[in-house]
């Protein structure tokens, strides 16, 4: 194409420098040089086309240069979406009551209880950074967007280290930090749920992590947070009433260190062999709570991760992986004023210290590609106190479920759950999920 | 507030435990994403190296686990060789974001980049996932085409000078020596696999487009309906009417691939199933780059010879 171009505009120009020439009349003698001149300048064009032919042709017949084109990886910032609708039918008709997750189905019917915009990227030589925009429609149809995650990532800090600052899931055990779409159930594991929060552990803050020099895997995490807000359950949210049957202390101002929330985290692993590998983890969470102008919150919780992965995996199947974590609150109420549940009464509740555990163990069996087979047994539990909530009352759960990945872009996945509430009884409820991802393909970790 | 004893458990845990160090004094520490890239910087680095693969040969590379001990494999590496075009998108990028190391940071010199280099094949004029599991850089198996490891071998012998510049003579002569043995063995190659110029195969993914250009096979079916889909019962009618009509008469299969449904197809088709591995030491006695090819091409060789 480019070459007949060439020889278009050859002609054209030999055709153009011609024209004045013929419309006038010169005089015989002038014609005839004038003529040769004309003939020169011809041959001399004809040559350099002939000269411009034969490069264009050595160009052809040398080796064809990479070629340019879109380059999806090289753009600087990745952008990915994650769209989830569930489908749930359950004995108790208030699902809410029963799912009390926050990306979790709360009606009969249908529901949109997550959809993430992530984008991700390399903000300098020295930064990544990782935002998370999360939207969901309510029980009633309302849409409701927020900020779940939002923060930056050191690349290359000296020994070892990496610091992540800005909004962010706590690193507390190993299910909480992850997001809904990366679960191996519909819902969230009802020991998390009890004492991390229906949205999970997360507030703005600051984590250094230090990967230890040792031969295997371990890592040391440290974070500082701030203690307030829906996303610190069992800190200073105004959901505490849930946990200590008393008022909120409604004005518990940050007056020091003490007031903020840490959480130290230790994890370790080991390559048990060529096939099996095994992950361990140690965490706690402490920090104030707005039962009283001192009151505070310690939460312990260890975490187990076992993966067998066939040598010869195809697309990562098969597979069977083990996920269990163990919870143990201890929530120093202060002395506080009640919001009876069951006496209808206002009173003084005592100082007293409630303790609660919880947890969970699941088996997830990765069949054949892109089929896996689940169950989650879980337990949780709160001691005797002055008073009696929902949330600290014994119940154990049962969930098998099913999950079909059509492509690693798309998911269908089919869940029951019974559920055994103390005082209320068995409970069944039926989960559906259909889940998309859009744009880039966002990395697995382990 | 008792988080004193975290803190102390993980001093002390700092302390107790066997320190790793360097793994043996002045060698550079490699680390590749996937076997072949390892045997090849093996011939390149020779003592001067310490080579280490984090996929299994006989696994997928497309979905190799993000286990935390890559993170310390990479933590402590002087230089990563990467496929690229995308190989590696489903679990490098976060075991890099925990490995925290600048020496193999992108575009570090300790960063080798595999399809740098090379001429892609397959690089798709739009990006739809309709087509299935298409790279967006192109087609990421190219190893499959000995003048591409070629290229490669030169890219991680330059990386190597760069890096460990002491080695500088050493890598080079090991480079003129890979070259050589591979200028030698592709002529082999060629003439073994001339007759059949123009064969037609079929394979389970799109893995041996490379290897079909270079000696001038024609893959003419795969037996995944679109990359990284899985085969349907319908996709695989088709495929066996194709075969039995263009008279296809052998499928190259890898390890991890699904051989029985291979096996089913090749049944009807009257054609053979050929276990060909991508990765040195996926199948025995290929644990160096020539000797994988050899054993690709003489695979695929023999099967074609017999079928006449």
């Amino acid at each position: 194409m480019k070459k007949s171009c060439l020889v278009a505009t050859t002609v054209a120009t030999i055709m153009l420098s011609g024209f004045p020439l013929g419309a006038q009349q010169p005089p015989d003698s002038t014609a005839r040089a004038q003529q040769q001149a004309q003939q020169r300048a011809l041959d001399s064009l004809a040559a350099s086309v002939r000269a411009m032919q034969a490069r264009l042709d050595s160009v052809e017949r040398a080796p064809a240069p990479a070629p340019v084109q879109a380059r999806t990886s090289g753009a600087y910032m990745n952008v990915s979406f994650v769209g989830l609708t569930d489908f749930a039918w359950s004995s108790q008709s208030d699902v809410g009551e029963l799912q009390r997750g926050g990306h979790e189905p709360k009606v009969r019917g249908f529901s949109i209880p997550n959809a993430e915009l992530a984008l991700d990227g390399t903000v300098d030589p020295y930064l990544k950074a990782f935002v998370n925009i999360v939207h969901s429609l309510d029980a009633k149809g309302e849409t409701s967007v927020e900020l779940e995650e939002m923060y930056f990532l050191t690349t290359g800090l000296p020994h070892n280290l990496q610091v992540k600052a800005g909004q962010f899931f706590a690193e507390f055990g190993r299910q909480n930090a992850q997001h809904p779409h990366a679960w191996a159930f519909a819902d969230q594991p009802l020991v998390l749920n009890r004492m991390l929060g229906p949205d999970g552990l997360r507030s703005q803050g600051a984590r250094i992590s230090w990967l230890l020099p040792t031969s295997f895997y371990t890592e040391a995490m440290f974070t500082v947070m701030n203690s307030a807000g829906a996303t610190t359950f069992s800190f200073r949210s105004d959901e505490s009433p849930e946990i200590h049957g008393g008022d909120v202390q409604l004005d518990r101002p940050v007056k020091g260190a003490g007031d903020m929330l840490y959480v130290p985290r230790i994890t370790t692993s080991f390559d048990l062999n060529d096939t099996q590998t095994l992950l361990l983890g140690a965490s706690g969470a402490f920090g104030p709570n707005n039962s009283g102008p001192r009151a505070s919150t310690a939460i312990y919780g260890g975490d187990l991760y076992w993966k067998w992965k066939s040598p010869r995996a195809d697309a990562g199947f098969p597979f069977v992986a083990v996920q269990s974590e163990y919870l143990l609150r201890r929530y120093g109420a202060a002395a506080r004023r009640t919001l009876d549940y069951h006496y209808g009464a206002l009173g003084w509740l005592d100082t007293e210290t409630l303790t609660d555990e919880g947890a969970y163990a699941q088996v997830q069996w990765g069949i054949r590609p892109r089929i896996v087979a689940a169950v989650r047994g879980e337990y949780v539990n709160g001691d005797a106190a002055m008073f009696v909530v929902p949330l600290r009352q014994r119940r154990t759960r049962v969930s098998p479920n099913f999950t079909w990945f059509p492509t690693e872009f798309s998911k269908f996945r089919v869940q029951y759950n019974y559920d055994n509430r103390r005082g209320i009884g068995g409970d069944h409820t039926l989960l559906m999920q259909f889940e998309f991802l859009l744009g880039a393909h966002a990395a697995h970790k382990f | 507030m008792n988080i004193l004893p975290l803190i102390k458990l993980a001093t002390v845990a700092a302390l107790a435990v066997p320190h790793a160090g360097p793994v043996r004094a002045g060698k550079l520490n490699v680390v590749a994403t996937t076997p072949d890239f390892a045997a090849i910087a093996r011939e390149i680095g020779g003592d001067a190296v310490d080579v280490k693969a984090l996929a299994k040969p006989t696994e997928d590379p497309h979905f190799v686990d993000a286990k935390p001990s890559h993170v310390v494999t990479l933590n402590r590496a002087d230089v990563l060789i990467e496929g690229g075009a995308e190989l590696e998108m489903g679990w490098l990028p976060s075991l890099l974001e925990s490995a925290r190391n600048p020496k193999i940071a992108a575009g570090a010199p300790g960063r080798v980049v595999g399809s740098q280099g090379i001429r892609m094949l397959e690089i798709p004029t739009s990006f739809d996932r309709a087509k299935g599991d298409v790279h967006s850089l192109g087609n990421p198996h190219s190893l499959v085409d000995p003048l591409n490891a070629k290229i490669v071998a030169g890219e991680i012998a330059d990386h190597f000078s760069q890096v460990d510049p002491k080695s500088a003579a050493l890598y080079a002569a090991n480079l003129k020596k890979f070259n050589a043995t591979i200028d030698a063995k592709l002529a082999e190659w060629q003439k073994l696999l001339a007759p059949f110029k123009g064969a037609k195969i079929v394979t389970y993914h799109k893995d041996f487009v490379y290897l079909g250009e270079r000696f001038g096979l024609n893959i003419v079916e795969t037996l995944e309906p679109k990359p990284g889909i899985a085969p349907s019962p319908a996709h695989l009618a088709q495929v066996i009417t194709l075969m039995k009509a263009q008279k296809v008469r052998v499928i190259l299969v890898q390890p991890f691939q699904n051989r029985k449904t291979a096996e089913t197809v090749a049944r009807q088709a009257d054609a053979a199933v050929l276990d060909v591995g991508q990765q040195p030491g996926a199948i025995k006695g290929t644990d160096t780059y020539a000797e994988l090819m050899d054993s690709i091409v003489r695979t695929i060789a023999n099967a074609l010879r017999e079928a006449r």
